[in-house]
């Protein structure tokens, strides 16, 4: 057990759900759940693995996922906020959508090595003792980029006109409407941004992190946890990129305490028979619902919670919100 | 311009919404520097003839004209930049953001960076040219209703509205916020604005209005008098179509026993801060107690508390019987009746049928249900019975109960409320947003319950329906009572000092009540 190698994959598989989870503050807090994320990373994923491969240009093959993500969500862009559509229904056949085409154009891709994302140590601060190796050593790209990205997103959300309008079109629409903002532009828009960050984090995943293509395995319902995250994180980006890195951490960690190997020189206390590895397994799943639970809570109590309008779809001149 | 005097001029509107014609053929003109009336009852079309010249709805024919110009709109931002500016009567209001957020909403500048602290000197500049003071860094939720009006107000100052329109603004205040409202109005038209006033309050219209329009179902009834010589029975007149009772005869009464009483009770509301402090009460047979107090301090949550649908601490006893902290059951079976603030939400369930939201209380029991099943004959034949008895509008008794307007909606919650015979009623609101003719019909129906013996709990926000109906008016602030006053004997100034939580030393010994 090397804390230093699992908080470094923690970094890096954390980077998929931070890119993801930050995509679906921006479409929720516009007052858009989507439901789809896991099929928006699923074929940004395969996308940008199957364009990487065909053109030999990783750079064309992140473009394509991310765009991959952003166009799959205008379908529900165009259900839920034209036909004002049930959004969790949707959301749910986006979902259905997206892995269904990802993994009928993704036929053949496994087993396939495209040119990667390339990894690198940031000259000076990679030979800090600790932070050094586990922040800034032999990392992807992308993940350097998620260590700007979660401040960014923040102050955009928070400290900016456009940011000022997103928030009150996803908690008050008709008052952005009577004031003259286009609540459906500017919702179209963020589910957009949202699709486009879900393609990137399946390209972080095939193309960066974990590459490769292992067909729907490929992102293991991690589109699902990103969706937790949000909550959990309580659609405040910076939350939402620790939250990703900690459940990041968490994976990994358990790969260690799973087998039977020796832990600080003792006998592992959790290893009882191999078979009770699927347990442990599943506790960053157990651990996403009491997040959940007590995220929501404590979000009530401190008004932080969902944005009032998440989920209802706005009709200029009904009464309400 | 000063050839055209008029600040607006709108002619031949005709709006058509799917199969309602909201409104036909309306003129209606704003001199420079008036307070225009509109009036009219609920569904006249006031609103929307006003959503129309602010940009939200686009007229199916007619013209506007704008200090002369033609305009035509296509967005609320084009009567924006035409100096239009609208007060909703439901706050178009952020409530997770600041007040100066608020203000800024939708504009231009700042174009990218928001350096907030700037513009909240702006908006203090704003505030002392028209006296209208709210702190900028505040968020909206944490504001009374008063301040959030101030709010929806400095929005359009921001603006450079020189034409205002203010949708029914005096509905969520108290009295003294009401005067602090109509001073603010005359200011701001002392400083060249141009006010369209819309109410169905007689009272402020002939206190505050240079002309008067009115409307009734979608037609003009008055276009553009001047208010003077005109009475509030003539304004009525033209409103209803016909002449209207004001005063509703409330006949002198011996009150009998202590139905409800309320002891030392306490409660958090929703944000859990404490709504009910230490609040004690009684309300006896045959009587009216009212409960006057200012939107927020505590009025909504002691009814919450008294039928149930809110923990507390203290007790709460219905004819002798604890029912503090039980199932609204409990107090249903001793004989409490509530129509809630909440018409649709609480009081009924809009989409199920008018015979269904009827038997809502009785499906229990013979002869409505027997065991597993219920008899939708009998239950039919009785809110056929209900229907007639209380005068319900609707084309039958398997309407829907969304489509009916709020006055019938409210009488079939009496309907089915005081079809149970009930010994104790908790009244919230009864009258709110209700057009004269449905007021008056409620109204009567309560004071019929006081002379059949039943206690009245009278929640409202209605000054004059409190000293119309109540034998007794309890005044309560911050959750705490401040004073209770005989109806007949009240002083509204007295009582507006209480609501603000000024204790008016005469009255307080009498709090024991």
């Amino acid at each position: 057990m090397n804390f230093e190698i699992i908080l470094h994959a923690g970094l890096a598989t954390g980077t998929i759900l931070l890119f993801a989870g930050i995509g679906e503050i921006f479409a929720e807090r516009a007052g858009i759940l989507n439901l789809g994320v896991e099929g928006m990373m699923l074929l940004g994923a395969m996308a940008g693995f199957s364009i990487s491969l065909t053109t030999q240009n990783v750079w064309l093959g992140l473009v394509v996922a991310i765009l991959a993500g952003g166009i799959l969500s205008l379908a529900h862009g165009l259900v839920t906020i034209h036909f004002q559509a049930d959004q969790v229904v949707s959301g749910l056949s986006l979902t259905f959508l997206g892995t269904g085409l990802a993994l009928v154009f993704g036929k053949g891709l496994t087993g396939q090595t495209p040119p990667l994302i390339p990894s690198f140590d940031i000259p000076g601060l990679a030979a800090i003792p600790f932070i050094g190796p586990v922040f800034f050593a032999n990392h992807s790209l992308l993940v350097y980029v998620g260590y700007f990205f979660a401040p960014l997103a923040w102050y955009y959300i928070n400290r900016t006109r456009p940011g000022m309008h997103l928030r009150a079109v996803g908690e008050k629409p008709s008052a952005a409407d009577t004031m003259g903002v286009n609540v459906y532009r500017l919702r179209y828009f963020y589910v957009f941004v949202g699709g486009c960050l879900a393609g990137l984090a399946g390209a972080t995943i095939s193309l960066a992190v974990s590459p490769g293509w292992y067909s729907d395995q490929t992102t293991s319902g991690q589109g699902w946890i990103a969706i937790g995250l949000v909550i959990f994180a309580q659609w405040n980006p910076l939350k939402a990129a620790l939250g990703g890195y900690l459940f990041g951490a968490l994976r990994r960690g358990i790969l260690d305490l799973q087998g039977p190997a020796l832990l600080f020189g003792l006998a592992n206390p959790l290893y009882i028979n191999s078979n009770f590895s699927f347990f442990l397994k599943m506790t960053p799943y157990i651990l996403t619902i009491l997040a959940l639970v007590l995220g929501s809570r404590a979000a009530i109590k401190k008004r932080l919670g969902a944005p009032a309008a998440l989920g209802v779809p706005y009709i200029r001149g009904e009464r309400g919100l | 311009m000063p050839e055209t005097p008029f600040a607006v001029e709108m002619k031949d509107i005709v709006i058509r919404f799917p199969g309602v014609l909201a409104n036909d053929h309306v003129n209606l003109t704003l001199k420079h520097g008036e307070i225009h009336a509109l009036l009219g009852e609920n569904g006249a079309g006031k609103s929307t003839l006003m959503n129309v010249l602010a940009g939200l709805y686009k007229q199916t024919s007619g013209s506007i004209k704008i200090f002369g110009e033609p305009v035509n709109f296509n967005s609320p931002k084009d009567a924006i930049a035409k100096g239009i500016g609208m007060v909703h009567q439901h706050f178009m209001l952020v409530p997770t953001q600041t007040v100066t957020e608020n203000i800024l909403l939708g504009l231009d500048e700042p174009r990218f960076f928001m350096n907030l602290a700037e513009y909240d000197q702006k908006i203090l500049a704003l505030q002392d040219q028209f006296g209208l003071r709210v702190d900028p860094t505040a968020k909206i939720w944490q504001l009374s209703v008063g301040e959030q009006q101030r709010v929806e107000i400095l929005k359009t100052l921001y603006r450079g509205a020189n034409i205002l329109i203010m949708d029914e603004p005096t509905a969520v205040l108290a009295p003294q916020e009401i005067d602090e409202l109509m001073n603010t109005m005359r200011s701001m038209v002392d400083q060249g604005k141009s006010i369209i006033f819309i109410s169905h309050k007689l009272h402020e219209v002939t206190a505050v209005a240079d002309r008067v329009t009115v409307l009734r179902k979608g037609k003009v009834t008055a276009e553009g008098h001047s208010m003077e010589g005109l009475t509030k029975r003539d304004l009525a007149r033209l409103m209803v179509g016909r002449g209207v009772i004001f005063a509703v005869e409330k006949k002198p009464q011996e009150q009998g026993a202590v139905v409800l009483s309320v002891e030392d009770v306490e409660a958090e509301n929703d944000k859990g801060v404490p709504a009910l402090r230490k609040l004690s009460l009684a309300v006896h047979a045959g009587e009216i107690l009212g409960i006057a107090a200012i939107a927020g301090n505590g009025q909504s949550e002691l009814a919450e508390v008294i039928t149930g649908l809110r923990p507390c601490t203290g007790s709460i006893k219905i004819n002798g019987k604890e029912v503090a902290n039980k199932p609204p059951i409990e107090a249903i079976k001793q004989g409490m009746a509530h129509v809630p603030e909440d018409r649709t939400g609480v009081g009924s369930a809009p989409n199920m049928t008018i015979t269904e939201n009827t038997i809502m209380k009785c499906y229990r029991e013979d002869p409505i249900g027997n065991g597993w099943s219920i008899d939708f004959t009998t239950a039919r034949q009785r809110a056929r019975k209900l229907k007639d008895e209380y005068d319900i509008l609707a084309p039958g008794v398997r309407t829907l109960a969304r489509k009916l307007s709020g006055g019938n909606l409210q009488k079939v919650i009496l309907a089915r409320e005081i079809s149970a015979q009930p010994q104790l009623m908790i009244a919230v609101q009864p009258t709110r947003g209700l057009d004269v003719g449905a007021i008056e019909s409620i109204q009567t129906l309560l004071l019929a319950q006081r002379e059949a013996g039943t206690a009245v709990l009278l929640i409202s926000e209605e000054m004059e329906e409190l000293l119309a109906l109540s034998d007794r008016i309890a005044v309560i602030s911050d959750g705490r009572i401040m004073g209770i006053v005989n109806a007949d004997e009240a002083d509204i100034n007295e009582i507006g000092l209480m609501m603000t939580g000024t204790a008016v030393p005469s009255k307080s010994a009498e709090a024991a009540g």
